[in-house]
């Protein structure tokens, strides 16, 4: 479970620019469940989730997983911890190492990495067997460099590194939002998939309101930096969300 | 003619110590260490200061190396922890080498001659082609370990080093110090083969080095079979037969660095613009090659 209390963070601060973005958020995340985030741009969405991942530093507030206090942990402390998947697909992998090595990076996740070798013979089936489950072929492709495949498989590959060591956490930052829309549905149909079969408790942001709906099992929705709605998935439908949406947007305007 | 051959090759063996050093930062960390140009001369100093005192010619190439991972080391604080940019970071380690270079002596200028060097111990050109393959072998055994791997990582992409649960920087740390110990290495063995050490020894060394990469890049391209260590190695050989060559029919050798320049010019600006062009013409295409006729809109 993640528990937020009191998180503020301002932008520019002590400068006519500041921006406050956040001022005692509140926020928790029950286990194992898909906690769809929406709300439109500048709500916060993104900065929430690097405030989570901490590749920005809260000002004051509290961050606890699982009853681990993260607060003061960098980032590559709570990596340990948490999976992300970005927008953008290259960010998640090493584009001139091969899927195998990729997959065997991952595999070493949180670990200590020695000067034995990476590549194991015994593993190679075990990636191979993840792999087959994702059903894009990448189980026939080991030994191709990643920065040859599509967009969409490098997505899933990404995704497959962040959850294969079954993270307390999975964040998604707009992670369907950069493919083209039959590959986005491919990918968010094995991120399902993958969530239910490693029950890993996911944040997920999304601008796709049908996307949020189908696959998460709460939606919230933020506005400058507040919850404006918090319900179960199943309870709120995609004309109804796009009405609040479009409320917002023309007070914006 | 022989003579020549024999020299360009032993100097291109050391001299691929040299790339293969500058092949882990530039190639694989993506990172323009300029602190080599005060590496190279810092190794052959250390080494004439712990043979002019005695010590074992062996044990002072292997603190040649030693003084080099040091001098790596400053550069990556430099750029790790006080946050200088690395080619910055690069060229101050590189200033501050020079003093260093001229204190260790204190001179300019030191004849090696009456010293005994690693040579002795045989036929120079075997012992330096042992020499390679031992470092070469390691590196490629080193790159293929957990921790290379996250060193191959942090230049191709670190958010994944991070999102691994690792500090990137420290496996910057790690390949500038590997990098800057066999620049430091070559430069002892430069040293010993020419009997002296001189201050000027490293001046545009990482033209050499780059020169070196980049002729050993053009060999067998399209193959993923050629380590890039053997390619470096193979570079520097023919980089320095090249040269050889060059001089024996006639080039000035105070020329040969503008040469050396140009040829780095010229293959890099045909690998970023006129490959591509190349490539291009290879792709066939239009109607003239389909064999589905076909509009898209009639597929549809």
């Amino acid at each position: 479970m993640l528990r937020i209390k009191k998180l503020s963070k301002s932008f520019n601060k002590d400068t006519d620019n500041e921006l406050k973005i956040f001022n005692g958020f509140n926020l928790e995340i029950e286990k194992n469940k898909c906690t769809a985030i929406i709300g439109p741009n500048g709500c916060g969405k993104s900065t929430l989730l690097n405030l989570i991942g901490g590749s920005i530093k809260a000002d004051k507030g509290q961050i606890i997983l699982n009853g681990r206090d993260i607060t003061n942990f960098k980032e590559d402390e709570r990596a340990i911890y948490i999976g992300r998947v970005y927008q953008n697909p290259s960010i998640g992998v090493a584009p001139s190492l091969t899927i195998l090595e990729n997959m065997a990076l991952a595999d070493k996740k949180g670990e200590k990495f020695t000067l034995r070798r990476l590549i194991k013979r015994d593993n190679i089936d075990k990636y191979r067997e993840i792999l087959k489950d994702l059903d894009l072929g990448l189980e026939n492709k080991l030994h191709t460099k990643v920065k040859f495949l599509s967009g969409g498989q490098r997505q899933s590959l990404s995704l497959i590194m962040a959850a294969m060591k079954h993270p307390d956490l999975l964040l998604l930052d707009e992670h369907t939002a950069a493919l083209d829309p039959k590959t986005s549905n491919v990918v968010m149909q094995k991120t399902k998939e993958l969530i239910e079969k490693y029950s890993i408790t996911t944040m997920m942001i999304s601008h796709n309101m049908k996307d949020a709906i189908e696959h998460s099992d709460r939606i919230i929705m933020l506005d400058k930096g507040k919850i404006i709605l918090d319900k179960k998935s199943i309870d709120v439908t995609e004309n109804q969300l796009i009405k609040i949406y479009r409320e917002k947007l023309e007070n914006v305007a | 003619m022989n003579s020549l051959i024999m020299t360009s090759l032993e100097q291109g063996l050391i001299f691929g110590i040299l790339a293969m050093g500058v092949l882990i930062t530039y190639k694989i960390l993506d990172i323009a260490d300029l602190s080599v140009e005060g590496t190279f001369p810092f190794g052959a100093f250390i080494f004439a200061k712990f043979i002019s005192i005695g010590i074992n010619p062996i044990i002072s190439t292997l603190l040649a190396f030693f003084f080099g991972t040091l001098a790596g080391l400053s550069t990556a604080i430099l750029f790790t922890k006080l946050r200088i940019k690395p080619l910055l970071s690069g060229i101050l380690t590189m200033t501050i080498l020079y003093s260093v270079n001229l204190k260790t002596n204190g001179k300019a200028n030191v004849p090696l001659f009456s010293y005994s060097s690693v040579y002795d111990l045989g036929t120079t050109v075997v012992i330096l082609i042992v020499l390679v393959l031992i470092i070469k072998i390691a590196l490629d055994e080193f790159f293929k370990t957990e921790i290379g791997y996250l060193l191959i990582a942090t230049g191709d992409n670190e958010s994944l080093v991070r999102s691994l649960g690792k500090n990137s920087n420290r496996y910057k740390v790690l390949g500038l110090m590997l990098a800057n110990g066999l620049v430091a290495l070559s430069g002892a063995l430069m040293a010993q083969i020419q009997g002296f050490v001189d201050i000027t020894m490293g001046s545009s060394i990482i033209v050499v080095a780059l020169a070196s990469i980049i002729i050993g890049d053009t060999i067998g391209k399209r193959s993923n079979r050629i380590k890039n260590t053997t390619r470096a190695i193979l570079g520097a050989i023919i980089y320095k037969l090249i040269g050889g060559i060059a001089i024996d029919l006639g080039l000035e050798p105070s020329d040969l660095k503008a040469v050396s320049a140009i040829i780095v010019i010229v293959f890099l600006s045909y690998n970023n613009f006129f490959a591509d062009l190349i490539d291009f013409k290879k792709i066939k295409g239009g109607e003239k090659y389909a064999k589905n006729k076909k509009t898209i809109k009639e597929l549809q």
